[in-house]
């Protein structure tokens, strides 16, 4: 095996973990990673189809299954193309390479003779009668995979790059049982949960005879330490009796929040590590100093469904489906803290509303397997409550980010310090982090200390603090903040929304200081040609060089950014109007991904991404008080609404030939720093801190 | 108490206690799963069905106020199997991501529709506006609308 492999062929190196052929002339593929609404399975599919030359519609994908799939861990990051796609490649390019192979025996000639057509076999142009099915027999996929094959060249392709159409719309236009909220079969019991306010409180008493009375039906109450589940037959009922145990449970050792804590602001003063990356400290004393701090608020993912789960703990084995995002994952998670030899687990995966990160999808499914393990032989579903999902699912972090940067004598950045303060972006559990109600029982897991990914491997909070720009010297100086008043994890892109809104910001205000338009400005410290040419296509379609004075109410504004300083490139024009409110009337997006296995869904996933943004960066924030997140429903958090959505025109520019870079994130940063540009530009003053509500337009005004 | 209504043109009668919600009944009892719950407090429009032709959020709605009246949900849309051009509209503009919200929004398209074939884009935009998508699908969404009150007109194919 080569050193070469991508690493989830390196940890799942046998062939048939991801590749079978099944007797109905299909092929079977198997992917660690899942749908979570952003078209991987059909992207997965296009790629095996085109490297066996079959028809899409003969191959199959199975994802999520740690039965009989690979373990790609989580399908986070924007890894899955670049990752788990070149997987695909590699073992279908290897597997078409041997039944040529054996069909070139049989037929006594020569592979290089051998064309496969629809997956049959032709030599010179005639058919041979051979094909996958008729050597399948003979290709022994018990073998782990050489990784010699050449996948074939992006020219060749015939079905990666085209326009596929996602294979799981249609049940989702026709009202089918697509969701694994969905899943009632007969029989089942509904489960409900009791929260435990924070980590740490102490259940005092429970109003067992009222909750039943409120209840109005058959129901069972389970507890266990902190845990409570209500289960019974009736959803109706599991439901009322969680409504009334609110009221029915009286809790010690509550940890109280303060609506201060929710502020970005508050993060400065907190006990942190110290994590410093990248050159020496600047020499000192320094010249031309500019500093400016921006910030984000803690955010929600904010599923539309709250987090639903399946269990069923039958002889000994226990079996769930989860919408996670990696059920090899959850599987050992969900066997460490059970206590059970991760042999008896196994975890499916079926899918759920878009997650954007790591959402209450895993503790749903540890609700579940909890009741599940009490009541064996039953199919537990629990599903959260709309407030629960609000009020309990992980937060993406609070940042505090201040930009100190040195001038050379033109003004352009000589020395860049990306200062940032924010908690872990990354408590999935097993790293940094617990399955929810693991909190709430006997023997909680002690606390973990937090970390953060390292800049190496992408970053958490540091995801896009350095530049993509040409600066001579940077740094970044990482307060991981330790004790954060609620959980925090992954939200899709982790910092680099807020770092490149700081950085892009600060560009605008840079070239301003020189009298420089903020375009020119960017591209004379720009060099990285495929960067350049977005920025200036970007440039082009939103009328940039008609772009008004400042301060009129009407504003034009530009961001960009390569997600990761690795992955996608992304340009964002954004044209804004404001008054007491922002108001976003046009985007503009161009996007450089390499590869594109799927063009319209990766716009979708552009479009996708661009909406959230501007959604975080006008609308959004997670509120606090005494009992802890108080924004619970979608009107004390709320999002973009189809009248505030503005028009977009997003275009991914020619791959040139480049390999895949994954894009599900990188027009998240653009778009967010293009609207803080354009509101400035629209003001004729800086807003640094989201969401742009009112006060803080009128105060920027002021 | 026992209450007959008509749900997608057929009569169903259920048992059902006072205060049951229209969403538990169609998923629970009738097997209409298709009908998704979001909040269960109007605000995300996952929900939406039609009663007597206008769209209502069967989340809040209680189910015995529809003795005699006519249901129409997501799985009421298609006829024999087949979809209809609103739902082939969605399917040729790729409108969704996760999907979660399309079955409310479908609802509340068709009730427009029927009430108005040539809709404005300020229109749909009225008529969507209580639903929520967290997937940033809405550009695709208004895009299908827009496509499916043509080809009803016969405008295009
Ligand atoms: S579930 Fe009815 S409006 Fe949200
Ligand atoms: S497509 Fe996911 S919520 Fe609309």
């Amino acid at each position: 095996m080569t050193a070469a492999l991508p690493t989830s062929l390196i940890e799942n190196p046998r062939l048939d973990r991801w590749i079978r052929f099944l007797p109905d002339r299909t092929v079977r593929i198997a992917s660690g990673k899942v749908e979570i609404g952003q078209g991987i399975v059909t992207a997965l599919g296009q790629i095996a189809a085109d490297e066996l030359d079959l028809p899409y519609g003969r191959v199959v994908v199975l994802s999520g299954d740690t039965a009989e799939g690979p373990d790609e861990l989580y399908t986070s990051s924007s890894h899955s193309i670049e990752i788990g796609g070149s997987s695909i490649r590699l073992i279908c390019a290897e597997v078409r390479a041997n039944a040529l192979e054996r069909a070139a025996l049989r037929l006594n000639c020569s592979p290089t003779d051998l064309a496969v057509v629809e997956g049959r076999f032709l030599q010179c142009g005639a058919e041979t009668g051979q094909d996958y099915w008729t050597v399948a027999g003979e290709i022994d996929l018990t073998q782990n995979v050489k990784g010699t094959a050449t996948p074939k060249a992006a020219s060749a392709h015939s079905i990666v790059g085209q326009d596929v159409p996602r294979r799981d719309l249609p049940a989702k236009v026709s009202g089918g049982a697509a969701f694994i909220h969905d899943v009632l079969t007969h029989g089942i019991l509904h489960a409900r949960v009791l929260r435990q306010p924070s980590p740490g409180a102490q259940l005092v008493s429970l109003g067992e005879a009222a909750i039943r009375r409120a209840a109005k039906g058959e129901i069972q109450i389970l507890r266990e330490a902190n845990f409570v589940a209500f289960v019974s037959e009736a959803e109706s009922v599991a439901d009322a009796a969680a409504v009334a145990a609110e009221r029915q449970a009286r809790w010690d050792r509550v940890r109280k929040l303060t609506p201060e804590q929710q502020e970005a602001a508050w993060l400065r003063d907190q006990p942190s590590e110290e994590r410093p990356h990248g050159a020496a400290a600047a020499a000192s004393p320094p010249r031309n100093l500019v500093r400016a701090t921006y910030s984000r608020p803690y955010v929600a993912h904010a599923s539309l469904a709250p987090s639903c789960a399946l269990a069923e703990y039958r002889d000994g084995h226990l079996t769930v489906h989860s919408h996670g995002q990696g059920m090899h994952p959850l599987r050992r998670n969900l066997a460490a803290a059970l206590g059970l030899p991760i042999e008896a687990i196994t975890a499916r995966h079926l899918h759920g509303a878009g997650c954007y990160g790591h959402n209450g999808a895993d503790d749903a499914a540890m609700d579940a397997a909890l009741i599940a393990m009490r009541l064996p032989g039953r199919q537990i579903r629990v599903r959260w409550r709309r407030e629960e999902e609000f009020g309990f699912e992980p937060v993406g972090p609070a940042m505090l980010i201040t930009l100190h940067v040195q001038l050379d004598d033109r003004g352009y950045p000589a020395d860049w310090t990306t200062e940032i303060w924010s908690p872990t972006h990354v408590q999935r559990p097993g790293s940094g982090g617990a399955l929810l109600a693991s909190e709430a029982l006997a023997n909680p897991p002690p606390p973990a200390k937090p970390t953060d990914p390292p800049v190496e491997r992408g970053g958490g909070a540091t995801r896009n603090a350095i530049p993509l720009y040409d600066i001579p010297a940077h740094r970044i100086l990482h307060h991981l903040v330790l004790n954060p008043p609620v959980r925090t994890s992954a939200l899709r892109g982790l910092g680099a929304l807020p770092n490149v809104f700081a950085i892009e910001s600060m560009l605008d205000d840079l070239a301003a200081r020189i009298g420089q338009d903020p375009l020119a400005y960017r591209l004379a410290i720009l060099f990285d040609p495929r960067a350049r040419r977005l920025l200036e296509q970007a440039a082009l379609r939103c009328g940039w060089a008609s772009r008004g004075p400042a301060g009129t109410g009407k504003g034009l504004g530009l961001g960009f950014a390569r997600y990761k300083n690795r992955s996608a490139y992304a340009a964002v024009a954004a044209a804004v109007a404001v008054d007491e409110e922002v108001r976003v009337e046009r985007i503009w997006c161009v996007a450089d991904a390499g590869l594109v296995v799927n063009p319209d869904g990766a716009r979708n996933q552009l479009e996708g991404g661009i909406v959230q943004a501007i959604s975080w960066t006008l609308k959004e924030q997670v509120r606090f008080d005494e009992r802890g997140i108080a924004s619970r429903d979608w009107g004390s958090y709320p999002i973009l609404s189809f009248s505030e959505v503005p028009e977009m025109q997003v275009e991914l520019v020619d791959g040139a030939g480049n390999p895949a870079l994954g894009l599900g994130e990188c027009s998240c940063g653009p778009a967010a720093a293009a609207v803080g540009n354009a509101v400035a530009h629209a003001l004729g003053a800086r807003i640094h801190d989201m969401p742009f509500t009112r006060e803080r337009i009128v105060k920027a005004l002021l | 108490m026992s209450l007959s209504f008509t749900v997608n043109g057929e009569t169903r009668t259920v048992e059902a206690a006072a205060g049951t919600s229209l969403l538990d009944v169609l998923r629970n009892h009738l097997g209409l799963v298709g009908t998704r719950f979001g909040c269960g407090l109007e605000q995300c429009g996952s929900c939406m069905v039609l009663v007597d032709g206008e769209p209502v959020h069967a989340c809040s709605r209680d189910v015995s106020t529809l003795a005699g009246r006519t249901v129409t949900t997501i799985e009421g849309l298609s006829s024999d199997g087949k979809r209809q051009p609103l739902q082939q509209a969605f399917l040729d503009e790729q409108a969704g991501q996760c999907g979660y919200c399309l079955s409310g929004i479908l609802i509340s398209a068709k009730a427009l529709l029927d009430r108005n074939p040539r809709p404005s884009r300020a229109d749909i935009v009225a008529a969507l506006d209580r639903h929520l998508c967290r997937c940033g699908a809405h550009q695709r969404i208004l895009r299908a609308v827009e496509r499916a009150a043509a080809v009803m007109r016969g405008e295009a194919g």
